[in-house]
Formats: structure tokens, C-alpha cells, sequence
């Protein structure tokens, strides 16, 4: 009976036990917790018993008098028992009781529950939000680094860096309260308004924007680039126009006039041909600015100019001749056309032209009267080499331009070439005067004057000496069929001698005029003939059929002279080569003054020597270490015997070849001079890599002596730019075109306090 | 006869305008300018000696402050104006064309220990040792009236320093932890502390301007985020710093003058490792400011000069003392970058030309050409030795000449030692530490 007691309390100790170990959580009734100290009581009572009937196997129970660290959280210990108590056991008994049904349930969804971790402490907290924080405003710093980067690389910065945009406002924003007052101002107004003009936008009016867009795009696109052709074509001929504007040769011109007019001419010809009564009004203008001239009495000596060199003229040959030309200019222009037979018109047409042309003649004129000495001399090389050649072709090119004007224009000949070989012939022309002249005698002088009038004419001269030669081959075609070219040819250059004869002026150098003198004693004693008789052989050249012949032999061989001269690079007949020449004897006065004022050093011999010296002082140099008088006698008038200086001298070593060895002309010192490494880099500077770097730009200048305003203003630009007295602001995100942030710096809670309340209200709850 | 003459064009030849500049028709021909180099060089070199010569930077000191200038500010509008705060908490307006003091204000009891403007001009901010952040306003008051502060605040510590915020109505303080005020509440918006110090000085950030940056006496340097209204990072020094300044120009860099005699500037995003150590002052430095270019900063020091620093450079580009000043214990960079101001002990602000060999007032153009073409053949020929010696050569006061050579020996000794303890010991045992590394203890997250 006992033990049953005993049974049983023990049951009510453990069912008490277990149900104060449950969490408060779970409601206990209270009929249940009274009971509690009156168990234990009991208990405690019941241990007692027990321990008393048996002492053998007897278990010690856990006395729970004092906090230990083993104590669990539940007040339960399993110590004791050796083995760890689980929840299972404590709910074993509870088995048997359907009232504890429900916290058998709730226990067991305990079990299933996770449990919540520990939160971490504040400073942990911190560091984290610290590093969240940090991390985002690194990333919000790296937008500025390619700012950063562009302005550290760039070639300059110019502060303030935010620049002030002049606020421009169209005039009608301005003025808006403006209004048209007066009547007129209302009546323009009126019209505009009528015809849809743009009144404040003065772009374009309606119609003008529909007709835009009402072209299509490639329509538009053609008159583009129709326009742009037109543009471009328009460009190109103003600068051609520029470029030939711009030429300052006075033979270019003279071509390019030349010809015109004869353009001008063929055109009038054809014109003749085609449309004579065209033609004939194209006369009557030529008549009438001939008329026209006659009246404006413009080349009749009344001018400023003319007066002048009317007071000049009696002192200066030259304005006699200038006189002289301008009046026959006049008489040229003043002339009229000669009526000339049927027969005859197609040969005398163009000389008429030519007369009527007054370009040609001023052309010719200008040719004839003012040799320009720098131009011809650059001619002369090569004409005087062709003199002999072109003579026989000179006729007949003479012919077939003056003569005919159907073979003219049969021969593929351009016009411009025409009148090149004319240039030419004329050059040929007076070059041969000129050796004649030579050949002839000083006394002819007096010649000059009657000449010189008739140079002023020498087209018209030329011309009509054709025009007789022609005539004169006509009737002795039968006669002389052999020799009419020489026959038509002499006259001209005979009658030409005379005029060229005033330019002396063409021998120009010593040499030429040696070689003149050579000349003239070769052609004396060829031709010893007076000179009389040389004109009158030309007057009468159809009598005399030899003469011509003669001279044209003694021309030939003057040539052939001239040739032989030519020939021999020593004499300097040519223009270009004579300046050369100077230049040389100038060289040579100059090396001539040099030598003479060192006649006294011989520089090369000093040089030699002084490099000997360097050589020696480079050498190293031997020690002597003998002492006199140091195992011998010593004194005056005694020295060291051989022996002993051979034993004690010391030989130094050979030294490295010397690097001007074979170099006779130099000496190179490889001692480091001191003074230059004051100014010398001894070591490559930080940003360069490469020494030849550094050296490229040492070696570019920056100043303006060697660069232009341009580039030296490019080249100096200061890597700062600052403006005195403008203040300079931090840089900010709209300068660099990034958008500032509209947000606010102010602090989250600043900007939301709501929300932070209500967390705060959260914690509270919690 | 026809005389040929030369003619010329006059529009080739003829000026315009009285003014214009002869035309002078120039042949740029290499052969008739020889010997470019060496005529460049030696162009280089006068212009090198010419620029000694002419270097005169001291312009200005201002006097009238009865105890050591502690503080300066800078006008943001106006160029003339600054302002200064001294250790007896007298603060002074100053007008520097006229070179006079405009306005005397008593503002703190003890040291002025702070003054800011405000980013408008109208008004500024002092903070002293008497625990009071006080609002003024720039305008003198009326003829008879008091001068008085438009607000003032009483604190429950004492405030080291103090800055405004450059947009908003926000400005932050700093004594046991950094304060972020509203202008209009008595009670900061925000405190942030991190550790237990006594912050020396706060500085907002110009371009980014949420962020702040302070240093404390635990050898420390803090920066904030204001947004987020917490700090973000921490880096250790070997020795405190004493202020900082940001880069007006970059937003991420900041320069801190340390008691170490040195400056470094940082990343802030890199902080262990400091991307430039400035060195050459011979003791603590005490404050720092940057050209508002961003491409020098000047630092003041207790060795009684003050120094420019190119950014990108260890070393001053030139250092400025006179006989009179003191221990400097404040500098600012004016805001044209043309001239730079410092109050020293002796209670004078003294100001000097950023650029000392500058010339004052306007430049014709071809001063100008000269003057940037002169620039230009001394960076070409810097490297050159006779010519860098003469740039280099600045007269120093003996005390701080003889402190180089010490200090320079010093060095040298302590770099032997190292070099030593690398050669004796096992090889790879001794780290070598580079200078940049050196002076940073840690960086904290």
C-alpha cells in the first residue's frame, strides 16, 4: 500500500514539475498552481520516507540551492541522470490526460518552429549602414572622373569655367507692348497683314514655307547641287580671272591682246565673207574710231606728257624718240584705209587690219622702241643660235602670214604660235642689224635720226616692203625663179639696219664686246666693201642680183662666226651665263681680298701644329721616380746614369686610339668641359621616356622668330587661364553637363520626419 | 626712255587705323634664324632671372586685431571683403583694395574658434569658446544701433569649427561630434559621432556638397555623408591633423594638414593610401587652402612661413615669410586665385601674391604675349640646371634653413637604418614600405 502511495506521489511530483517548467506562454489553470506548495511540502516529506527505508539504491537528486551556470533556461536539469532530457519524455505522462490535449499541440508546433537569431550588436549595425553608405557615394564620386581626368590632361582651362550667355532676346519679346500709333506705321501693317507677312519673325512668309515644302527632296536636291555647280564654276573662273589678273608679264599680255584681235580680225573676215553687210558696219566702226581718234587729238603732242617732252626733247634723245613714237602713232591711227584693188585685197587685207588694229602696232611699236635688255638677254640664248637657221624659214613664214590669209589659215598654226614666231623673227631681225651695224662704221651715226623716225612705223615699213617684194617677185618670178626668198628677203633687214642701229646698249659685258671687236675685224676684212655701196645694192636689189647673195653669204659666215664663239664656253656671249661670270670674278675679287689680308698666317700648318700639341697633352705621361744623387754622385753637371733612369721610369700604359686619328682635318677632345655641363640635362626629365623625346622638343622653337603669329600664339598658350577680378566658383555639375541633383542634402530625417517617427512608434512597440 | 621703278601696293603696307601695328613683313627661312636652341635657351634663362628679380609677393598687412588671428573668411561675393576672427573674440571686416578694417565686432567671449560666411554674402557664422554658434549680419547695423547677432545659439559643449553648407540654409559644427544645423532651429538636425574626441575642424565638400569631412585629435579623419546622416569612413594618421580642405575642381579629393609637417591629399574613395604627400615645411601645419583653380593649395605653418603646393607635386613651389610673422595659423586663397591671405600669431593678416614675380593690374598684348611666351621657355627649359638652380633659389630664414638641414639629416639616418635592417635580415622579412604608405596607420569602415 505504500508503494502504491508512493507511485503516486511520485506521478503528482512529476506532472508539478513538468508544468512549471512550461513556458508562461501557455496558461496553466489555476486550480492546478495552488496546489503547488502544498505538494511540495508533501514531497519533500516523501523523500525523506524513501531515502529512510532504503539507504542502498538510494538516487541523489539535484538540489537546486544556488545559481549555477548549468542551470538551463527551463529549470530543468538533467543532471544527475546522465542523460539529456527530451521533450518527448516530459510529454510521455501527459499521454494519459486528454485534458492537456491543446498544449500537447502547441508544444509540438513549437517544435517545428525555427529559432529567431540573435540581432547583432549596434556597432556592428553601424559599420554596416557605414559601408552601404560609402559605397553608394563612391559611386555617386565617379561620375566625376572623366571630368576630373579632362581637366588635369587639358591644354588649357580658362576660369571661371561657367560662362555667362548673353541673353539674346528677339526685339519683339522685348518691345511686346508695342503698337503701330501712326498711320503710316498702321497702314504698313495693314498690307503686311494682308499679304501674310511674317510681322515679328522676319524668316519667311506663309507662301515661302509652302513653297518650300512643297519641293520635293530631290528636286530640291538637283537645285542644290545645281546651284552649288553654278557656285563653284563661278569660283573657279574668278579665280582664273584673279590668277591672269594678276600676271604681271608684259609679253603675256601682249600675246593675250594680240590675240584677241586677231580673233577679232578672223571673225571680221569671215564676217566679210559670209555677211558683207555686217562686215561693212563692222568697217564703219573701225572707220569711225579712227575718226574718233582724229577728233580727240589724244596722240598729238597736246598732252601734259607731251609738253614735257617737248621741253625735254632738245636735251634728251630719248624724248625726241618717245615724241617721235607718239606722233606716229598718231599718224598710224589717223590713217586711212587704203582702197586696194581686187587683185591685191587679199594680200594688203591684212596689213590693213594690222593698221586698223592699234594693239598690233603698239605691240610692235613697244617691241621696237623699248628693248628691254633683262628680257631679251634670256631670249638672245637661244635665237642667236637659230639666227642661221630661221633665216632661209623667216620669209616664208613671213609670206604665208602677211601675204595670204587662206594659207594662214589652211596651217594648223594657232594664232598665239603665229605671233611667237613673228616675235622672234623680229628678234632675229634686229639681231642681225645689230652685227651689221657693227660691221658697218661709227660714222653712220649720223643716219640715226632719219632712222629712228622710221623705226616708229616699222609694221607699216615691214608691211609695204612686202607688199613691193611681193610685187617685185611677181614680175621676176620668170627671171630669177631661183633666188626670190633671199631676193624678198634682204630689202627689209637693210632697211631695218639704220633703226636698230640705236641700241648699243645690248653689249653689256667686257666680254661681249671683245667679242664684238673680234667680229667686226673678221667682217672688215671679209667685207671691205664701203657701205655705200652696200645701200645702194639694196635700193636697187632687182638690178643687182648678186649683192643679195653676197650678203646673205657674209651674213652666213657672221653666223657662222657667231657660232664658233657661241661655241666655246669661255666666252660669255649669253645673258644669264654673264651675270654668272660677274658673280664669279666677284668670288674670286673676294677670295683675292682674303688671301691677301691672312697673307701672313698659314692657317693650315697652324692647325696641324696645334692638333700635334693635343695629341701630346693627351698622351699620358711617363714617371720618372730616379733621384740624383741617390746611390751615386750628385751635383751639378751630373745626372743619373742610364741604367738607373731606365730602371726607375715608369712607362704609362697606352691609352685608347684616338678617335681623331684619321680625321686631319679635326680634333676631338673627349674631356668633359665643366663649364658647358652648367647647361647640359644630366639626366632624362620625369615625363619623357626616350632621350631623343626630350631632345625633339628642345630643338622646336616657340618664339616668333621662327614661328608665325599664329602658331606662336598656339604654342604660348598658358595652361591656366584666370580673368582679374572675376571670382572663380567651384566647379558644378551643370558646367561639366551633368544634371545637378535636384534632392536635397539636408539629412533623411530632416526631409522625412513621418517616416522616422513611425519607426521609431515601431520600436516602441516591439 | 621708260624708267621702271619698284612700286608697291600700299594696302600691303598701310595701317588702317592709327592704332594697328606696323605690318612687318617677316621671312621665317630656317637659315636666317640659326642657332634657335641656344638663343631659346638663353631667352629662358634671363627670363628665369628676371622672374627672381621680380619677385616681390608681400603686398599688404592688414593690422588692428589685439591678439593672434585665428580665423579668416572669405567674401563668396565679393572680392575685397574678408573677414577674420581673432583669439580675444574680436572678429574684423576687412576691405583689401583699401587695405582697412570696416567693421570691429566683439563677437565671443575667448577665442573666436570659427567663422564661416554664408553662401549668399548677407550674412556669417562665428563660433568661439564660450559654447555659442552666432549668425551676423554682413551689413553694419545703423548709426546708433547695437551690434548685435541675428541669432544666437547656446550649446551644451564648446564648438572648434565651423562651415557652411554652399547651397542650402545648412551649416555644421564641430566639437565632441559634428553637428548638422537648420539656420532657423536651435537644435542641430542631426549629430554624428563616431569614437569619443574632440573634433577640430569640419569642412563641406564644394562640388558634392552632402559630404563633410572633420579630423580629431585621436589622429583621425571622418568624413560624413549628410544624407544619410552617417559617417563613412575613417582613416588613422600617424599624428593628428589639424584641418582639411577639398578641392574645389575635384569632388573626391581632399588635402589634410597634418602635425606631422606634412600634408596629404586623398581620395576619398582611396584612403588607404594617400595619392600625394606634400613635404617641406619644418613643423606642424596648420591649416590649408586650395587656389580655387584646384591646381595649388597654400598651407599655413607654425614654422612662421607659408607654402604653395602644386597639387601634383611633394614639393612647395614657393614658401613666403617675412622677418615680423609669427606662427601662421590661418591662410585662404582668395577666390580670383590671385592672391592669398594668412593671419599669423602676431595678430596681422598679411596678403601676397599667389604668383610672386606677377605683374599687378592690366597687361597690354604684347606684355601679355611676352609674359606667356616667357612662361612657356621656363617650363621648356626647367629641367636645364643652371636654370633650375636660379628658379630655385629662395632666401630662408635661418631657423628654418637650419631646421632643413636637420631635418634632412634626420632623415637620411632613419632611411641608413632602414636600408641596414633590410640588407641584415632575411630577405623579404622586412617589408618596404613606401613614403605614401608610411603615415597611414589604418582606415576604419
Amino acid at each position: 500500500m505504500t508503494a502504491n502511495r508512493l507511485a503516486e506521489s511520485l506521478l503528482a511530483l512529476s506532472q508539478q514539475e513538468e508544468l512549471a517548467d512550461l513556458p508562461k506562454d501557455y496558461l496553466l489553470s489555476e486550480s492546478e498552481d495552488e496546489g503547488d506548495n502544498d505538494g511540495e511540502r508533501k514531497h519533500q516529506k516523501l523523500l525523506e520516507a524513501i531515502s529512510s527505508l532504503d539507504g542502498k539504491n538510494r538516487r541523489k537528486l539535484a538540489e537546486r540551492s544556488e545559481a549555477s551556470l548549468k542551470v538551463s533556461e527551463f529549470n530543468v536539469s538533467s543532471e544527475g541522470s546522465g542523460e539529456k532530457l527530451v521533450l518527448a519524455d516530459l510529454l510521455e505522462p501527459v499521454k494519459t490526460s486528454s485534458s492537456l490535449a491543446t498544449v500537447k499541440k502547441q508544444l509540438s508546433r513549437v517544435k517545428s518552429k525555427k529559432t529567431v537569431e540573435l540581432p547583432l550588436n549596434k556597432e556592428e549595425i553601424e559599420r554596416i549602414h557605414r559601408e552601404v553608405a560609402f559605397n553608394k557615394t563612391a559611386q555617386v564620386l565617379s561620375k566625376w572622373d572623366p571630368v576630373v581626368l579632362k581637366n588635369r590632361q587639358a591644354e588649357q582651362l580658362v576660369f571661371p569655367l561657367e560662362k555667362e550667355e548673353p541673353a539674346i532676346a528677339p526685339i519683339e519679346h522685348v518691345l511686346s507692348g508695342w503698337k503701330a500709333r501712326t498711320p503710316l506705321e498702321q497702314e504698313i501693317f495693314n498690307l503686311l497683314h494682308k499679304n501674310k507677312q511674317p510681322v515679328t519673325d522676319p524668316l519667311l512668309t506663309p507662301v515661302e514655307k509652302a513653297s518650300l515644302r512643297a519641293m520635293s527632296l530631290e528636286e530640291a536636291k538637283m537645285r542644290r547641287a545645281e546651284l552649288q555647280r553654278a557656285r563653284a564654276l563661278q569660283s573657279y573662273y574668278e579665280a582664273k580671272a584673279r590668277r591672269e589678273k594678276k600676271i604681271k608679264s608684259k609679253k603675256y599680255h601682249k600675246v593675250v591682246k594680240k590675240g584677241k584681235a586677231k580673233k577679232a580680225l578672223k571673225e571680221f573676215e569671215q564676217l566679210r565673207k559670209v555677211n558683207p553687210a555686217a562686215a561693212l558696219e563692222e568697217l564703219e566702226k573701225i572707220e569711225k574710231a579712227r575718226m574718233m581718234e582724229r577728233m580727240s587729238l589724244k596722240h598729238q603732242n597736246s598732252g601734259k606728257w607731251a609738253k614735257s617732252k617737248a621741253i625735254m626733247a632738245k636735251y634728251d634723245l630719248e624724248a625726241r624718240q618717245a615724241m617721235q613714237e607718239q606722233l606716229s602713232k598718231n599718224k598710224e591711227l589717223t590713217q586711212k584705209l587704203q582702197v586696194a584693188s581686187e587683185s591685191e585685197e587679199e594680200e594688203g587685207g591684212t596689213e590693213v587690219e594690222e593698221l586698223l588694229v592699234p594693239h598690233v602696232v603698239n605691240e610692235v611699236q613697244m617691241n621696237v622702241d623699248g628693248p628691254n635688255p633683262w628680257m631679251f638677254r634670256s631670249c638672245t640664248s637661244d635665237t642667236k643660235e637659230a639666227a642661221t637657221q630661221e633665216d632661209p624659214e623667216q620669209l616664208p613664214e613671213l609670206e604665208a602670214h602677211g601675204v595670204s590669209e587662206s594659207e594662214g589659215e589652211e596651217r594648223p598654226m594657232a594664232e598665239e604660235e603665229i605671233l611667237l614666231r613673228e616675235f622672234e623673227e623680229r628678234r632675229s631681225l634686229r639681231k642681225r642689224s645689230e652685227l651689221s651695224q657693227d660691221a658697218e662704221p661709227a660714222g653712220s651715226q649720223e643716219t640715226i635720226d632719219s632712222g629712228s623716225q622710221e623705226v616708229l612705223s616699222e609694221l607699216r615699213v615691214l608691211s609695204q616692203k612686202l607688199k613691193e617684194n611681193h610685187q617685185s617677185r611677181k614680175q621676176k618670178a620668170s627671171s630669177e625663179g631661183t633666188i626670190p626668198q633671199v631676193q624678198r628677203e634682204e630689202p627689209a633687214p637693210e632697211e631695218e639696219e639704220p633703226l636698230l642701229l640705236q641700241r648699243p646698249e645690248r653689249v653689256q659685258t667686257l666680254e661681249e664686246l671683245e667679242e664684238l671687236g673680234k667680229e667686226e675685224c673678221f667682217q672688215n676684212k671679209e667685207l671691205p666693201r664701203p657701205v655705200l655701196e652696200e645701200q645702194q645694192s639694196e635700193r636697187t636689189p632687182n638690178n643687182r642680183p648678186d649683192a643679195p647673195k653676197e650678203k646673205k653669204k657674209k651674213e652666213q659666215m657672221i653666223d657662222l662666226q657667231n657660232l664658233l664663239t657661241t661655241q666655246s664656253p669661255s666666252v660669255k656671249s649669253l645673258a644669264v651665263p654673264t651675270i654668272e661670270e660677274l658673280e664669279d670674278e666677284e668670288e674670286r675679287n673676294h677670295r683675292q681680298m682674303i688671301k691677301e689680308a691672312f697673307a701672313g698666317d698659314d692657317v693650315i700648318r697652324d692647325f696641324l701644329k696645334e692638333k700635334r700639341e693635343a695629341v701630346e697633352a693627351s698622351k699620358p705621361k711617363d714617371v720618372d721616380l730616379t733621384l740624383p744623387g741617390w746611390g751615386e754622385w750628385g751635383g751639378v753637371g751630373l745626372k743619373p746614369s742610364a741604367k738607373k733612369r731606365r730602371r726607375f721610369l715608369i712607362k704609362a700604359p697606352e691609352g685608347p686610339p684616338r678617335k681623331d686619328k684619321n680625321l686631319p682635318n679635326v680634333i676631338i677632345s673627349e674631356k668633359r668641359n665643366i663649364h658647358a655641363a652648367a647647361h647640359q640635362v644630366q639626366v632624362l626629365p620625369y615625363p619623357f621616356t626616350h632621350h631623343r623625346q626630350f631632345e625633339r622638343t628642345i630643338q622646336t622653337p616657340i618664339g616668333s622668330t621662327w614661328n608665325t603669329q599664329r602658331a606662336f600664339q598656339k604654342l604660348t598658350t598658358p595652361k591656366v587661364v584666370t580673368k582679374p577680378g572675376h571670382i572663380i566658383k567651384p566647379i558644378k555639375a551643370e558646367d561639366v553637363g551633368y544634371q545637378s541633383s535636384s534632392r536635397s542634402d539636408l539629412p533623411v530625417i530632416q526631409r522625412n520626419p513621418k517616416r522616422i517617427t513611425t519607426r521609431h512608434n515601431k520600436e516602441e512597440k516591439l | 626712255m621708260k624708267v621702271k621703278m619698284l612700286s608697291r601696293n600700299p594696302d600691303n603696307y598701310v595701317r588702317e587705323t592709327k592704332l594697328d601695328l606696323q605690318r612687318v613683313p617677316r621671312n621665317y627661312d630656317p637659315a636666317l634664324h640659326p642657332f634657335e636652341v641656344p638663343r631659346e635657351y638663353v631667352r629662358a634663362l634671363n627670363a628665369t632671372k628676371l622672374e627672381r628679380v621680380f619677385a616681390k609677393p608681400f603686398l599688404a598687412s592688414l593690422d588692428g586685431h589685439r591678439d593672434g588671428v585665428n580665423c579668416l573668411a572669405k567674401h563668396p561675393e565679393n572680392l575685397a571683403t574678408v573677414l577674420s576672427g581673432a583669439c580675444d573674440g574680436e572678429v574684423r571686416i576687412w576691405n583689401l583694395t583699401q587695405r582697412n578694417c570696416i567693421r570691429t565686432i566683439q563677437a565671443h567671449e575667448g577665442f573666436v574658434r570659427g567663422i564661416c560666411t554664408r553662401f549668399c554674402g548677407t550674412s556669417f557664422f562665428t563660433v568661439g569658446d564660450d559654447k555659442t554658434v552666432k549668425q551676423w549680419k554682413m551689413d553694419g547695423p545703423g548709426y546708433g544701433d547695437e551690434e548685435e547677432p541675428l541669432h544666437t545659439i547656446l550649446g551644451k559643449t564648446v564648438y572648434t569649427g565651423i562651415d557652411h553648407h554652399w547651397k542650402e540654409a545648412v551649416f555644421a559644427t564641430c566639437g565632441q561630434q559634428v553637428d548638422i544645423w537648420d539656420e532657423q532651429r536651435t537644435n542641430p538636425i542631426c549629430s554624428m559621432t563616431w569614437g569619443f574626441d574632440s573634433i577640430s575642424s569640419v569642412k563641406f565638400n564644394p562640388i558634392e556638397t552632402f559630404l563633410l569631412g572633420s579630423c580629431a585629435s585621436d589622429r583621425n579623419i571622418v568624413l560624413y555623408d549628410m544624407r544619410q546622416a552617417t559617417p563613412l569612413k575613417k582613416v588613422i594618421l600617424d599624428m593628428r591633423t589639424n584641418t582639411i580642405c577639398w578641392n574645389p575642381m575635384e569632388a573626391f579629393i581632399f588635402t589634410a594638414a597634418n602635425e606631422d609637417y606634412n600634408l596629404y591629399t586623398f581620395d576619398m574613395r582611396a584612403l588607404d593610401t594617400p595619392v600625394m604627400v606634400h613635404m617641406d615645411h619644418v613643423s606642424a601645419v596648420l591649416d590649408v587652402d586650395y587656389s580655387p583653380t584646384g591646381k595649388e593649395f597654400v598651407s599655413a605653418s607654425f614654422d612662421k612661413s607659408i607654402r604653395i603646393f602644386p597639387v601634383d607635386k611633394s614639393r612647395s613651389r614657393e614658401v613666403y615669410h617675412t622677418k615680423r610673422m609669427q606662427h601662421v595659423i590661418c591662410v585662404k586663397w582668395t577666390s580670383d586665385s590671385k592672391y592669398i591671405m594668412c593671419g599669423s600669431d602676431e595678430m596681422n593678416i598679411r596678403l601676397w601674391k599667389a604668383n610672386a614675380s606677377e605683374k599687378l593690374g592690366v597687361l597690354t598684348s604684347r606684355e601679355k604675349a611676352a609674359k606667356d611666351y616667357n612662361q612657356k621657355l621656363k617650363e621648356k627649359f626647367q629641367h636645364y640646371p643652371h636654370i633650375k638652380r636660379i628658379a630655385r633659389h629662395r632666401h630662408l630664414p635661418k631657423s628654418i634653413y637650419s631646421q632643413i638641414q636637420e631635418q634632412r639629416i634626420m632623415k637620411e639616418a632613419r632611411r641608413r637604418k632602414e636600408v641596414n635592417r633590410i640588407k641584415h635580415s632575411k630577405p623579404g622579412s622586412v617589408p618596404i614600405v613606401s613614403e605614401k604608405k608610411k603615415h597611414v596607420v589604418a582606415v576604419v569602415k
